[in-house]
């Protein structure tokens, strides 16, 4: 039974998160595979949109992962590699969207967020800190100490 | 000032829900085109009907807008426009079509069923013309300016509600640029 079950833990450990690529589309080249593989984790599929072109099984998905390694093969960098496909269908098929003005909301909104809500939990901590003896004036002194040396039975729920 | 601090949050939030809830009602797949304002890639592709000669770029350069109208003859959503497609040909509206991923024959017999709404008609069988000027699926209709450039990319079936409300005004106003 034991070793059953580090059987099982065995290929649990080995089983890596299945890819869409097929055998026939991997390059021969193991460093330019590995490049090629990178890449195609960090572009978005335009068909399924929550997927990387690596992850889908859509067909245009493994168009684009062919022409990514036929980019590579043809000596490209990494960039210009991506730079093709971003050139082709936007700067939405990176997974990581690039820091421009017209994504600085995407990249610095939730610390915004996060700062107002600093803001707003500080102003009202500070609201809240207990009122000083000091601020009350005579007439408020003159009542606080008559309820205080009031008789505990006076009072209506009889509470002691 | 307190009682604005207190509503401040409140408003923030509602804002908010506001702009999420109009959100989905956006469809996901209409991204604009990476060409917008910007002529299409130069490419040619083998012709569609038997002894015809096929699409390139340079068809769009012809002095007045034009759409160009991608498909295959397996996409539903190409059965739904089609008709539509048909109406503005006879209306005098210039359309291109590129045939997606597929035999030219399949593309040909489709067009000798159902009628021919194309000027100029291409067969792109393996996708990569398509994928040159950034073609996610089909249908998708892309409307060109009288300088050849991409000024709208319409994903999915052209409707009749899409061309009155969109495409049509469109096409009027290029028509009247220089």
């Amino acid at each position: 039974m034991r070793r059953l079950i580090s059987l099982a833990v065995a290929f649990a450990l080995l089983a890596g998160p299945a890819g869409a690529v097929n055998p026939d589309e991997q390059l021969a080249d193991p460093a330019l595979e590995a490049r090629a593989h990178k890449l195609s984790k960090e572009l978005r599929c335009v068909v399924c949109q929550n997927q990387s072109i690596d992850d889908s099984d859509a067909t245009l998905a493994r168009d684009l992962r062919i022409i990514l390694r036929e980019r590579i093969s043809a000596g490209d960098t990494d960039k210009q590699a991506m730079d093709f496909i971003v050139a082709r269908y936007g700067s939405f098929v990176q997974l990581e969207p690039p820091m421009r003005l017209d994504t600085l909301a995407l990249w610095f909104g939730p610390l915004a967020v996060l700062a107002l809500g600093a803001l707003g939990a500080a102003v009202y901590m500070r609201g809240r800190s207990p009122a000083r003896a000091g601020d009350l004036t005579p007439e408020e002194e003159a009542e606080l100490a008559a309820m205080l040396n009031a008789d505990d039975t006076t009072r209506p729920d009889g509470a002691r | 000032m307190k009682r604005l601090l207190f509503i401040l949050p409140v408003v923030g939030f509602l804002i908010l829900l506001g702009v999420f809830f109009v959100g989905l009602g956006r469809d996901p797949r209409a991204l604009p085109s990476a060409f917008i304002g910007k002529p299409l890639p130069a490419f040619t592709t083998a012709p569609l009907r038997p002894g015809d000669q096929g699409l390139s770029n340079t068809d769009f350069q012809r002095g007045e807008p034009v759409l160009l109208n991608v498909f295959a003859s397996w996409c539903g959503p190409c059965r739904v426009e089609h008709p539509v497609l048909m109406r503005l040909r006879q209306e005098g509206v210039a359309i291109h079509g590129l045939d997606w991923k597929e035999d030219a024959a399949a593309g040909a017999q489709w067009l000798a069923e159902r009628g021919d709404p194309y000027i100029r008609a291409g067969n792109d069988q393996t996708g990569r013309t398509g994928i040159e000027f950034g073609v996610a699926g089909v249908p998708e209709t892309f409307v060109i300016d009288k300088q050849g450039r991409v000024r709208y990319r319409h994903v999915g079936a052209l409707t009749p509600d899409d061309w009155e409300r969109k495409v049509g005004p469109l096409m009027e106003q290029l028509r009247k640029e220089p």
